[in-house]
């Protein structure tokens, strides 16, 4: 009565919208790396913005559903054939390898009604470096058996309009992948950025910069030339946020993800636009970037340009669930 | 100042000053007692106090920035106006004996004191958490005597045990979970800093004043068989 995991892909974990009013403990929100696609691919199975789904990484995992089960995949593209950005009727038994991704680098896979485990400090995304939340704190494995909440799969999918061979013939748009690389990501000048010295603030501007082999959920390390500071002298620890860009000694900057330190001591030379992280987030490792300064007015438009694109798409997809 | 676009960083002081941080701790709850529907996270930090927004709340104002800086200014008067160390007191057990105190021989030559002299002055300080971060429940308390000032350890261990205490600079910190860290350990407590199962996940939260009592190993293996 559920979903089989027969292997896992590289790193499949249980994701929602993240645990907020912790920051003054030490505990980032979390959650998934992209949630637009998460919302999408909540709405196209008919859950609410916030609920769980798994966040599938660069090698997808092979899977099998032990009963019915209303999914959708969104994000990432993966090389099977598996449909995306549309919900699918997956009859019992249905298996199927989501193969590797070809555009993007996250994949996020609902099931209509979510997935039944504990909340965790209120939600089910798993937090990896405290190994709680999702599935046991953890990262999914092979012969891991996940319960699905919903039994009524099939009265959900018959609620659909315009419906053959247990799919739709319309997708959701994906908003988050990138067309052509270098991406761009605005960003808003940080805290030190005037302590850089002036070659340091161009290259971090001129530079198309590489996600590092070595990023993962807390943060993508980029490769480039080192940026530097004068006077290399410390500062007092701040408070971080999503998107800060930091520079340690060694000069490689780190763009903080999902996962990230709620304060750190290293200086922050920029914060990313809001509107772009998500983006930033579908970049695999050697995915490639470059960096526009923008003012918080711009950054702010954008955001607004970001949701009203999200919420034009989850219309279309509600509309498609009124009763025919 | 802005934190990007989503976050306002409020900062008093560009160095670690206790009187400063007394009031952002203050500043700090009386922001949090607000309970305004879009801030999100209000973190106390070292020198300042950051906001974080909820962009898509229906009750954000056009100028969230601008707004979360007028409730810091709101706030001001009701933090200055509130009684000194508004957190709790907690008392930690810490066993100071070698097995758990990795660096103690090299802190003792560093500060020139005997190993229990430094046991001594650690534990009978008070402090106070100035804030938190690095992980959850990993609380820099500030208050350390003066003559254990000793800088971080030249390269950090890859794995410092969970509970280990330690120090650097003027500060003390607890190590929630085994990580990776330089500072000097100079003991370890059986007691859980962080468990996202228990109502109040941190043992520890901001502002709260915290000491440490010395217990034997035996009492460190009695206590953490309970935890």
């Amino acid at each position: 009565m559920s979903l089989r995991i027969l292997r896992p892909g590289l790193l499949t974990t249980v994701q929602d919208q993240g645990r907020h009013g912790y920051q003054r403990v030490g505990l980032c929100p979390g959650g998934a790396m992209d949630p637009v696609s998460l919302a999408l691919a909540n709405a196209l199975v008919g859950n609410a913005p916030d609920e769980a789904a798994l966040e599938i990484t660069v090698i997808g995992p092979e899977l099998a559903f032990e009963r019915e089960a209303l999914v959708a995949v969104c994000g990432a593209e993966f090389d099977s054939a598996f449909p995306h950005n549309r919900p699918v009727l997956a009859p019992k038994g249905t298996r199927f390898n989501l193969g590797r991704a070809k555009r993007g680098a996250r994949a996020y896979l609902a099931v209509a009604g979510g997935f039944a485990v504990e909340p965790v400090l209120g939600r089910r995304s798993t937090y990896l470096p405290g190994r709680f939340g999702g599935f046991e704190g953890r990262a999914l494995k092979h012969g891991d058996v996940l319960p699905l909440r919903d039994k009524r799969a099939a009265r959900r999918f018959s609620t659909l309009k315009n419906t053959r061979d247990g799919t739709v013939r319309w997708s959701a748009p994906p908003l988050t992948l990138p067309d052509r690389e270098p991406i761009l990501v605005h960003v808003i000048e940080g805290q030190h950025f005037a302590s850089f010295d002036s070659g340091s603030q161009r290259a971090f501007f001129d530079t198309v910069w590489s996600v590092a082999p070595d990023s993962n959920r807390m943060g993508f390390r980029l490769s480039g030339p080192p940026l530097g500071r004068p006077q290399a002298d410390e500062i007092l620890s701040g408070p971080t946020c999503l998107g800060s860009v930091q520079v340690p000694p060694s000069g490689v900057p780190i763009a903080l993800m999902a996962d990230h330190q709620t304060t750190g001591g290293y200086p922050r030379i920029a914060e990313i636009a809001s509107a772009d992280v998500a983006r930033l987030a579908q970049l695999a490792p050697g995915g490639k970037v470059h960096f526009a300064r923008c003012s918080l007015e711009i950054a702010g438009e954008l955001r607004r340009d970001a949701r009203e694109r999200l919420e034009s798409a989850l219309r279309g997809i509600a509309w498609e669930y009124q009763r025919k | 100042m802005p934190l990007g676009d989503s976050a306002a960083y409020v900062e008093f002081s560009t160095t670690l000053d206790l009187e400063v941080n007394s009031v952002v701790q203050r500043l700090a709850l009386a922001i949090l007692k607000l309970k305004v529907p879009w801030v999100r996270d209000v973190v106390p930090a070292l020198g300042g106090v950051a906001l974080h927004v909820d962009l898509d709340n229906a009750e954000l104002p056009g100028n969230p920035l601008e707004a979360a800086l007028a409730i810091v200014n709101d706030s001001m008067k009701a933090a200055l106006a509130a009684k000194e160390d508004a957190g709790r007191e907690v008392e930690l057990p810490v066993c100071y004996e070698p097995e758990f105190a990795l660096d103690l021989p090299e802190v003792a030559k560093k500060a020139g004191l005997a190993p229990a002299e430094v046991v001594h002055r650690h534990a009978a300080a008070e402090y106070r958490v100035l804030m938190m971060g690095f992980a959850p429940g990993h609380a820099y308390m500030g208050g350390l005597d003066a003559k254990l000032t000793v800088p971080r350890r030249a390269s950090p261990r890859a794995i410092v045990p969970a509970g280990s205490v330690a120090i650097a600079n003027e500060q003390t910190v607890v190590y929630p979970y085994a990580i990776s860290g330089g500072w000097n350990v100079i003991g370890r407590t059986p007691m859980v800093l962080f468990d996202a199962n228990r109502a109040r996940p941190s043992l520890l939260w901001p502002g709260d004043r915290v000491r440490f009592r010395v217990i034997t190993r035996d009492k460190f293996a009695e206590l953490a068989a309970k935890t």
